[in-house]
């Protein structure tokens, strides 16, 4: 619904100041290519770690020697792997959150935590790789660590805030 | 830090499957396997991508980015005061937040980059980031968004009673992470000069 109604006042305020809209419309498309396919040699490289993160054990690894600290802070462990796996895959995690909706309901505590963390955080290491990586940007500076706290903070928050108000 | 970050996963995780007796022809296969998952990514967002860079096309031709940056200038001026007198890539960056805000995060991924590419034409250092790249890379990796649509999505298919339930969480702690992100940003940027 949203999309819809960008796209008409675009297209609209583009008609309405005698901008070529195709013309523009088509230059416009042809950089999104050329930036995506820039694009695919890092994604390729993160779907490598990602891969062997999971087929290795090492994540089962982490989540089991963090399960117990997470109960300790509030935090459900069946959301644990989705708290590990937010910041470094947004598909990863999407379909991690999904099997949590549909193993304990989506309006359950589970349900509802896993919901929180997936909607208020982004993939920090994917637009870290991303955004540095199209444009070679090598030394990232303190940038990663900033993502990553601000990331905590998230799900600190989003903790707090369902357990206030659905537990 | 990326090399260290992503050649350290992939020796740890291969070492741990060597050492560990674990099930190396499976890793093998998921290994393998990666390439055609990231083609099959990238041809997904490829699509969008090219969509949304269209769509804004139009729009910044159409003055309506310019438009959208007055409103919000004064906030972006505080956040990059490197920026104040370079209009270009604020009205990038106001339009970057603006797409995510609305959930559009394939329209705000093109944005972003173009914004990253004029800073980087700007500095002297090409391989190291700037103040402006790093307070850009903050504002979108916390994810604020008004309306998390794919969220909504499978909380609907999963049967949700109300899908929209959780939107106020979702806004309220991801602007918490954005305060702690930016203020951490100040603090420890001149900690990390190059």
């Amino acid at each position: 619904m949203i999309i819809l109604i960008v796209c008409m006042v675009i297209v609209g305020a583009g008609l309405l100041r005698r901008v070529q809209v195709f013309e523009e419309f088509i230059e416009g498309a042809r950089q999104g290519i050329s930036t995506v396919v820039r694009l695919f040699p890092y994604i390729l490289a993160m779907i490598i770690a990602v891969n062997l993160l999971q087929a290795s054990g090492l994540l089962r690894l982490i989540e089991q020697s963090m399960g117990v600290l997470a109960e300790h802070v509030g935090m459900p462990k069946e959301v644990v792997p989705l708290a590990i796996l937010r910041p470094l895959t947004g598909s990863g995690s999407l379909v991690v959150a999904q099997g949590i909706l549909s193993t304990y309901g989506p309006d359950s505590f589970v349900g509802m935590v896993a919901s929180a963390i997936q909607g208020s955080s982004d993939t920090t290491l994917y637009v870290i790789t991303v955004y540095f990586g199209a444009i070679g940007v090598k030394k990232i500076r303190h940038s990663l660590l900033v993502g990553l706290l601000s990331d905590l903070v998230t799900v600190g928050a989003a903790l707090l805030l369902t357990h206030h108000l659905y537990n | 830090m990326m090399n260290a970050i992503w050649g350290v996963t992939v020796i740890l995780c291969i070492g741990y499957v060597l050492v560990g007796g674990k099930d190396a022809e499976g890793v093998a296969n998921s290994l393998a396997r990666s390439g055609e998952q990231a083609i099959a990514l990238t041809l997904g967002l490829a699509g969008t991508v090219a969509f949304w860079s269209g769509i804004n096309r139009i729009a910044e031709k159409a003055g309506l980015i310019k438009a959208l940056a007055r409103v919000f200038r004064p906030i972006f001026v505080i956040l990059f005061p490197s920026l104040r007198s370079n209009e270009p890539i604020l009205s990038l960056i106001v339009s970057n937040v603006c797409a995510t805000l609305f959930g559009l995060g394939n329209a705000a991924t093109p944005l972003g980059l173009e914004a990253m590419r004029v800073m980087q034409a700007g500095s002297l250092r090409k391989d190291t980031a700037t103040d402006a790249m790093c307070t850009l890379i903050v504002l979108n990796t916390t994810g604020v968004t008004l309306f998390p649509a794919t969220l909504v999505g499978i909380r609907l298919a999963a049967g949700s009673e109300n899908p929209m339930a959780i939107i106020g969480v979702t806004l309220l702690a991801s602007l918490a992470g954005l305060v702690v992100g930016l203020i951490a940003d100040r603090a420890l940027r001149r900690y990390f000069r190059p």
